[in-house]
């Protein structure tokens, strides 16, 4: 199982650089594709200077701490490797919302804990698992960058329909004005518009990959949950996301799950 | 008495964990698959965010604030979580077979979940008391189980349902998820005109 989940991620993109940063965009986009990191894609995506903020602040923890994970790859023991992978994230969430406070206290405002959260975002966890652990510095970077602009890129497409249905605005720019005959969908940056349009945007990334996915080891987003890499940190990673690997068979079972457990013990 | 009810209902129905505050969503569309394994999940999560409280907030206002430590605040809960539910394990695998045979294959998932840290740091950044953490994190896990019983039951029905072909599967569940949102969008004014 474990094996085969390895070869579709490795073998049919060759490990060339510019590779590295494009996959994480389109054809594995951590939000679309991956599912993963949806607590603030959600959250957040009120307007598109938030997702922007937020994009760009996840970005920054991902990039940081691929290349450390990466640098330390050799040096941290494998069996105390996700703890040691959360503490490196936590500390660069810290310089993020220190930054942030510091310099743009509206944005820290208008984020609130979703900052702090970043450090059990599953893709930044995800990633320094399943590739920085595993290689060279350079091409890490590459990839946390690569899968950054991915997260940013969807954050922003949420934002920008929930904010132009739900406020009629484009970056604060007001294009339909409240009292017009026309008003705004004030349910769009309400929660349930947050579920709504991630729903749709859902929808239509399915398609689209039914569509560009010729080959048959590769078929269909949901089966690619970037923390299936294998039994053991499936589950671990994403908190439980049954998303992947999981959500094909029985939601959870307790055989599995115990193996799991007895894994991670070890 | 009073606050306690405010705090308690708040988070339970207008604030909800889930559907107003989108925490802990990759459990909720994860393991809702069907009821049991749902409520599993759901009493796993209570049990851990009363403990986490119970250890965070003395750790944050005793020994973090008066050194002026505050800012390492995400650093120290995120390792005290994640000891914390490693240690627990061990202690309900030794002393209570019974409830690690419920819980336990549950604990793990939850180390970073983003409700347990979300519920700590909310807990701090609300000013509120210890007894008034423990409230709010009791409200905080009931209403998980809230939204995660009722979207399970959803869920189930989903199955059956002929939605169209690119909407099969997660795009119809977060469109329920939706639905749901909206009722509890309805508990807005609840808490004023009760107590207000």
């Amino acid at each position: 199982m474990a094996r085969q989940k390895e070869r579709p991620q490795n073998n049919p993109y060759k490990p060339s650089l510019l590779n590295e940063i494009t996959k994480g965009i389109l054809r594995e986009n951590p939000v679309f594709r991956l599912l993963l990191g949806i607590c603030p894609a959600l959250a957040v995506t009120t307007s598109v200077e938030n997702s922007l903020g937020m994009g760009i602040a996840s970005t920054f923890v991902l990039l940081s701490a691929n290349l450390v994970v990466s640098l330390l790859r050799h040096i941290i023991p494998p069996k105390v490797r996700i703890p040691a992978f959360i503490i490196i994230i936590s500390g660069f969430v810290t310089v993020a919302h220190m930054i942030i406070q510091a310099f743009l206290p509206d944005l820290n405002d208008s984020l609130g804990i979703y900052i702090p959260l970043i450090t059990v975002n599953c893709i930044i966890l995800g990633r320094a698992e399943i590739f920085a652990s595993k290689r060279k510095p350079f091409p890490s970077v590459l990839d946390g960058l690569g899968m950054g602009i991915g997260y940013t890129v969807a954050l922003v497409s949420i934002g920008l329909v929930r904010e132009v249905l739900g406020n009629g605005a484009i970056l604060g720019f007001q294009f339909i004005s409240a009292d017009a005959y026309i008003r705004p969908m004030m349910i769009m940056i309400l929660p349930p518009g947050g579920f709504f349009v991630f729903g749709i945007l859902v929808a239509f990334a399915q398609r689209l990959s039914e569509r560009m996915d010729n080959s048959s080891n590769h078929k269909g987003d949901t089966d690619l949950c970037a923390g299936a890499i294998n039994d053991q940190t499936a589950c671990i990673i994403c908190g439980g996301c049954g998303l992947g690997r999981q959500a094909k068979t029985a939601p959870m079972d307790p055989e599995q799950a115990k193996h799991t457990k007895r894994g991670d013990a070890e | 008495m009073k606050e306690f009810l405010i705090i308690l209902f708040s988070a339970i129905l207008v604030n909800n964990f889930v559907l107003t505050r989108f925490l802990g969503l990759c459990p909720f569309l994860g393991v809702s698959k069907n009821v049991k394994t749902a409520m599993g999940m759901s009493y796993a999560v209570i049990f851990v965010m009363i403990l986490s409280t119970v250890i965070t907030w003395p750790i944050f206002n005793y020994i973090l604030y008066p050194q002026d430590l505050a800012y390492m605040q995400t650093v120290i809960f995120i390792l005290v979580i994640a000891s914390l539910v490693q240690i627990t394990e061990m202690f309900l695998k030794k002393l209570i077979p019974p409830l690690y045979s419920s819980l336990g294959i549950f604990l793990p998932l939850i180390t970073t979940n983003c409700a347990i840290l979300g519920l700590t740091i909310l807990n701090i950044d609300e000013g509120y008391s210890f007894i008034e953490s423990i409230v709010h994190a009791i409200g905080a896990g009931v209403g998980f189980m809230l939204a995660l019983f009722l979207f399970s039951g959803i869920r189930a029905k989903l199955d059956y349902a002929d939605v169209p072909r690119m909407m099969k599967g997660l795009p119809i569940a977060l469109v329920s998820a939706s639905l749901i949102a909206i009722a509890f969008y309805g508990f807005k004014d609840l808490i004023e005109q009760l107590f207000g």
